[in-house]
């Protein structure tokens, strides 16, 4: 069939075709992410209407009289996921400094590698880790301990006290920290290499010491990059749903202590999903709570996006 | 070329679904009967050809589907209420019943050792009896030793079926749990912490020293959980057991129950576990596929007649044979096909 035809048309044909298609493939993104976004608010428009603005701030989830309210889910998010980044952002930068300045060059290469490995480990296994290990230490060691030093101190001694879960929102900051450092570190290692090495040698050659150059010319070359590094983290971290539903605790109730258990938005969703009818306002509140996640991210990935764009510097 | 590759498929695709000669039944819902549906459907598949592939979605999740008739049949825990049954056409029906029991983390308190009543229990899940040497549990518990720990209830986090059972024992005994927190698949729980799935909230007890929590009885027995002695309508302390479970079953008002949607939490009887509940099927009564539906009701028709023992063995409750065939009926007479003749 096709021999027939002229071997130049053909050419043509399919580099038309071809355009076409990939036009398509693009176009096709674009319309995929404006699909969810306006099908997730459709989603939760019932809900957003039913509460309003209310919606944002009630910490109220009773699924019995059918009120709904995001603040416990969007606090515990933003909460783990600053805790996360706060614990994270110090080791990964210790560990892209070595890397980059200290390390011994046979060295480098495999701890590379495994950096990488470790951002390809799927979330379920840090989940199961988190509530197989650290769950229990801090369920037997770190929290009676925490209760029984601090519970009766006056005053604050109620932030203390309570029954020592070993889940909470502080022990799912720690799973999200070690799940988001490789890509942290990934991110800060690579920026560190893009230095030109000129800079670093009359650095060097005035006679600097280490700290002092990667203080003062390596930092400040990368610094808008290494943020959108960290914001690339926290972006993983907002979405990260298994590992934090094993370790957080999954209470709808604002916690009095980073040591008491929470919920995020993720976990939520995916726990009450499986039994919500359709039609009903709590599926729409829970798709109301996905736009929201949605919105979140989107302005963490944005940010992130401006700042590691090629060329942009403070 | 095209001819002869159409050809080829085709006589693959004849080929494959010779060799697989059973009829394939598709079903979604409940994760509460889902090993006992499990078991029958591999029984099943030997005896009468009929291969059941059962999706363990959720109650919820399972209404979904069968009211949108992407399933063969639905499964749930509670069940659906009479106008949605009426609106989607759906006949419901009770295949198994099964039990909810309390398990324990208490450092030196044994198996079925410790006592506790439902109002406690109650009062426990509210937060309201905060550690474990409370008057009222020592009151109840004379030679045990209770030691000064926090209490640590533990819920299912994810909706589910055994949470409705569970809340709707709490809340049959406890008015202010009824007004309160009231009962469905998730509950606003006052104090505690949520684990995921039974085994998340076995795991969170046997980590948490003070820790209690409710689990499906299979689960408990399968892993040796420690499990506690609740106090009954009666006012007798029962130990969970299969006795104690098919008392309440037979307790049950099943002439009286709309839907088969009997009532068996907190009945009468001096050997009653106060926590047993029954688990349904939906199907459509008005089937576009009335072989499918026919193959449905064979399924749990020989499931009634010979899958009693395989129940037993995974610890649910077999249906009385006098409500076997109430739903036998409900059967012949209800669900019509396109034809206009009833399916089976």
């Amino acid at each position: 069939m096709a021999a027939s035809v002229p071997a130049k048309r053909s050419t043509q044909l399919g580099d038309a075709l071809f355009a076409g298609m990939v036009r398509a493939a693009g176009i096709f993104v674009l319309l995929l992410l404006g699909g969810i976004i306006v099908v997730l608010f459709i989603g939760g428009l019932p809900a957003f209407r039913q509460f309003g603005a209310g919606f944002l701030i009630s910490d109220d989830w009773d699924p019995v009289q059918e009120v709904y309210g995001a603040a416990v889910p969007v606090f515990g998010t933003l909460i783990t996921a600053v805790l996360a980044l706060l614990m994270a952002v110090p080791l990964a930068f210790g560990i892209a400094f070595y890397l980059t300045e200290l390390a011994p060059q046979w060295f480098r290469r495999p701890v590379g590698t495994a950096i990488e490995l470790l951002a390809a480990v799927p979330s379920i296994i840090y989940g199961m880790w988190g509530f197989f290990v650290i769950v229990p230490i801090m369920a037997e060691y770190v929290q009676p301990f925490i209760i029984d030093n601090l519970g009766d101190l006056p005053l604050i001694g109620d932030f203390f006290q309570g029954p020592p879960f070993g889940t909470g929102l502080f022990t799912a900051a720690m799973i999200l920290a070690v799940m988001i450092i490789p890509f942290i570190a990934a991110t800060m290692r690579d920026v560190f290499l893009t230095v030109p090495a000129v800079f670093k040698e009359s650095a060097y050659g005035l006679g600097c010491t280490t700290w002092e150059v990667m203080r003062s010319v390596v930092i400040p070359y990368t610094r808008v990059s290494v943020v959108g590094g960290i914001m690339l983290g926290l972006g993983r971290a907002l979405g990260e749903t298994m590992a934090v539903t094993f370790v957080i605790g999954n209470t709808n109730r604002i916690a009095t202590t980073i040591f008491g258990p929470g919920n995020t938005i993720a976990s939520i969703v995916a726990l009450e999903f499986p039994e919500s009818q359709s039609g009903s306002l709590k599926l729409s509140a829970l798709l109301a709570l996905g736009f929201i996640l949605f919105v979140i991210s989107f302005i963490v990935l944005a940010i992130s996006r401006m700042l590691l764009k090629p060329g942009a510097k403070a | 070329m095209i001819t002869k590759t159409a050809l080829s498929i085709l006589a693959l695709g004849i080929a494959a679904t010779a060799g697989a000669q059973a009829q394939q039944i598709t079903g979604a819902g409940a994760t509460f009967p889902a090993p006992v549906y499990t078991k029958w459907g591999e029984a099943a598949k030997t005896a009468i050809g009929l291969e059941l592939n059962y999706q363990a979605i959720g109650s919820g999740g399972g209404q979904n589907q069968i009211l949108q008739r992407t399933v063969d049949f639905g499964a749930s825990d509670a069940p659906m209420s009479a106008e949605k049954l009426e609106s989607g056409k759906l006949l419901q029906f009770p295949t198994v019943m099964g039990a909810v029991v309390i398990i324990v983390n208490l450092p030196g308190v044994e198996m079925n050792q410790l006592k506790i009543s439902g109002e406690m229990l109650a009062d426990i899940f509210e937060g309201k009896i905060k550690k474990w040497n409370d008057p009222q549990i020592v009151e109840m518990n004379r030679g045990v030793t209770l030691p000064n720990l926090p209490i640590a209830p533990v819920y299912r986090a994810d909706g589910s079926g055994t949470t409705f059972v569970y809340t709707s024992y709490l809340a049959s005994v406890s008015p202010e749990w009824k007004e309160k927190v009231g009962a469905a698949t998730s509950v606003k729980w006052p104090a505690g912490a949520g684990a995921k799935g039974n085994d998340g909230i076995s795991a969170t007890v046997r980590n948490t020293k003070g820790a209690i929590g409710y689990v499906e009885n299979a689960f408990a027995t399968q892993n040796k959980l420690t499990t506690i002695q609740l106090r009954n309508k009666a006012g007798h302390f029962v130990k969970p057991s299969m006795e104690a479970f098919s008392a309440a079953a037979s307790s049950g008002d099943w002439a009286g129950a709309k839907n088969f949607a009997v009532n068996l939490i907190d009945r009468d009887g001096e050997k009653s576990w106060p926590i047993v509940s029954v688990t349904f099927i939906e199907l459509p009564k008005d089937p576009k596929d009335g072989e499918r539906s026919a193959n449905v009701i064979k399924f749990f028709d020989w499931s009634y007649k010979n899958g009693s023992a395989l129940a037993t063995s995974l610890e649910y409750i077999p249906l009385p044979a006098a409500i076997q065939d109430v739903v036998r009926t409900a059967w012949h007479t209800q669900v019509v096909g396109p034809d206009g003749k009833p399916v089976y």
